[in-house]
């Protein structure tokens, strides 16, 4: 089934990427064609975007994460060694190789895993999640971790963080050069005929730069929330021990929200760190009593 | 025509042959690889004991029973060839529970569970407990990889032919079974 799991994770990072470029090129050129009169420099503009984003995550996915969200590298065993030895302790029974370990100053407990494969993977915790949970807790919650990155799903959910990232990127630059006058349109008096034509690209295009950065995050929270009840399945299969993983999830859900969590990154964390109350397509995870009672149904 | 339909089949069966026989031995290196992976803990552990009787000794004079209990399961752990599996860990089944004890110790003396030394010597043992029950949990899924394909046809042909045997595996200690792991809140 894991085996299954990982083909599925690799053919659907494919669709995902083909998917996000395409809609990012729709966008491109609707914010090419509302804020700059022309839809190839926003289309070009797109491109240029989308290719220097992917670029980056796929080489650099853990740094750029890790920095986005406050994240310092615990270089040695001495300067974590609980959190050093309950990660390295699933890396050998998950057959992974030991990710980097990363901790964020944050009394809220939480973790997340990032990178681009098994061989380039880090996982994080916060410092409210090493004091508040006992080593069977912590286990769980990494155990969860490491099985995303067995999975797959962190190759599959950085690349969405990056091109949702690259998408509102895009519609910020269109809105700026808006507002502040630099790329106005000219006066219609200046183009000649196409005018019920030209109206209904103006209010497609408008529609598409409302609704694009709002179906890109539908389609990454989607993506992320089915990952969730699978990661916690092995996670359970790695430590054989569903109650650690349980009490943790009571625990970090029963917390404050983080401080300084970047929104764009909160469906990578094990729990929503925002902690907003959101429902249906706009949740980054499935509601915790659900998850808690499959857990407590193996 | 007959020939061409033969030569494809002697071909098929080749290749079946020589997967099957790939197959089989990758699973038997997984499990010396799992298998090494407990040695090194338990190598690992009868290194860190010397450090832990040493510490404990100044503190705890009365348990003299405790500590010459752990230094002879560990001298005899060192004794037992490493290619007998279960003896090894019968013996280091044997020394966890005794190791415990001298954990439990830290609870008559505050003095030594102040004791940063102790408190380090603690933690590194607890991790190589850890250790050794998940290496000992991987040891277990990949010997039952290993079983499932000499038992499965048409591989087990190929582990028949080049005699590869089946791999015991390791049982879990009763007391591990009952007890959920020490917590350390």
């Amino acid at each position: 089934m894991l085996y299954d799991q990982i083909a599925q994770n690799k053919r659907k990072t494919v669709y995902v990427l083909i998917g996000f470029v395409l809609l990012m090129v729709a966008i491109g050129a609707a914010v090419g064609y509302v804020f700059f009169n022309s839809a190839i420099s926003g289309l070009l503009m797109a491109m240029v975007i989308a290719v220097v984003y992917m670029g980056l995550m796929i080489s650099q996915s853990t740094s750029v994460v890790m920095s986005m969200n406050h994240a310092t590298e615990v270089k040695s065993v001495e300067d974590a060694p609980e959190l050093w030895h309950v990660v390295e302790d699933m890396a050998i029974v998950g057959q992974v190789p030991m990710p980097k370990v990363f901790i964020i100053e944050d009394a809220s407990p939480n973790a997340f895993a990032t990178g681009n494969n098994p061989e380039h993977a880090a996982v994080a915790a916060t410092t409210g999640l090493l004091n508040r949970l006992n080593r069977e807790e912590l286990e769980g919650v990494m155990a969860h971790e490491i099985s995303h990155v067995r999975n797959y799903d962190i190759r599959l959910s950085t690349i969405a963080l990056a091109l949702s990232a690259a998408i509102s990127l895009l519609v910020n630059i269109g809105m700026n050069s808006f507002w502040w006058g630099g790329g106005r349109r000219r006066s219609n008096d200046d183009r000649e005929g196409g005018g019920s034509l030209e109206i209904i690209l103006m209010i497609l295009s408008v529609l598409l730069v409302i609704l694009g950065p709002i179906a890109a995050t539908i389609a990454q929270l989607a993506l992320s929330r089915n990952r969730e009840y699978l990661a916690d399945a092995s996670a359970v299969e790695l430590t054989r021990n569903p109650q650690g993983l349980i009490h943790a999830l009571e625990k970090i859900s029963n917390s404050e929200p983080m401080e300084r969590a970047d929104p764009s990154s909160a469906a990578l964390y094990i729990s929503n760190p925002l902690k907003k109350k959101t429902s249906g397509l706009f949740q980054t995870h499935p509601p915790m009593e659900d998850r808690i009672a499959r857990l407590e149904a193996m | 025509m007959t020939m061409i339909v033969i030569g494809v089949i002697v071909v098929l069966l080749i290749i079946m042959y020589v997967s099957g026989y790939n197959g089989l031995v990758k699973a038997k290196i997984r499990t010396e690889e799992s298998w090494s992976q407990i040695d090194v803990q338990l190598k690992r552990r009868n290194d860190l004991i010397p450090n832990l009787v040493s510490t404990v000794k100044g503190y705890a004079t009365h348990e003299k029973e405790t500590f010459a209990k752990v230094v002879e399961l560990r001298n005899q752990l060192t004794q037992v060839p490493t290619d007998s599996h279960e003896e090894t860990m019968e013996v280091s089944n044997q020394l966890s529970q005794s190791l415990k004890s001298i954990f439990a110790l830290s609870e008559s003396y505050p003095d030594l569970k102040a004791n940063t030394e102790f408190t380090k010597l603690m933690e590194e043992l607890s991790n190589t407990e850890n250790k050794i029950s998940y290496s000992r949990q991987l040891f277990n899924s990949t010997a039952a990889s290993l079983n499932a394909k000499i038992q499965s046809f048409p591989s087990n042909i190929v582990a028949g032919i080049h005699h590869f045997t089946k791999v015991d595996y390791l049982a879990v200690p009763e007391t591990e079974k009952a007890v959920p792991n020490v917590s350390f809140d």
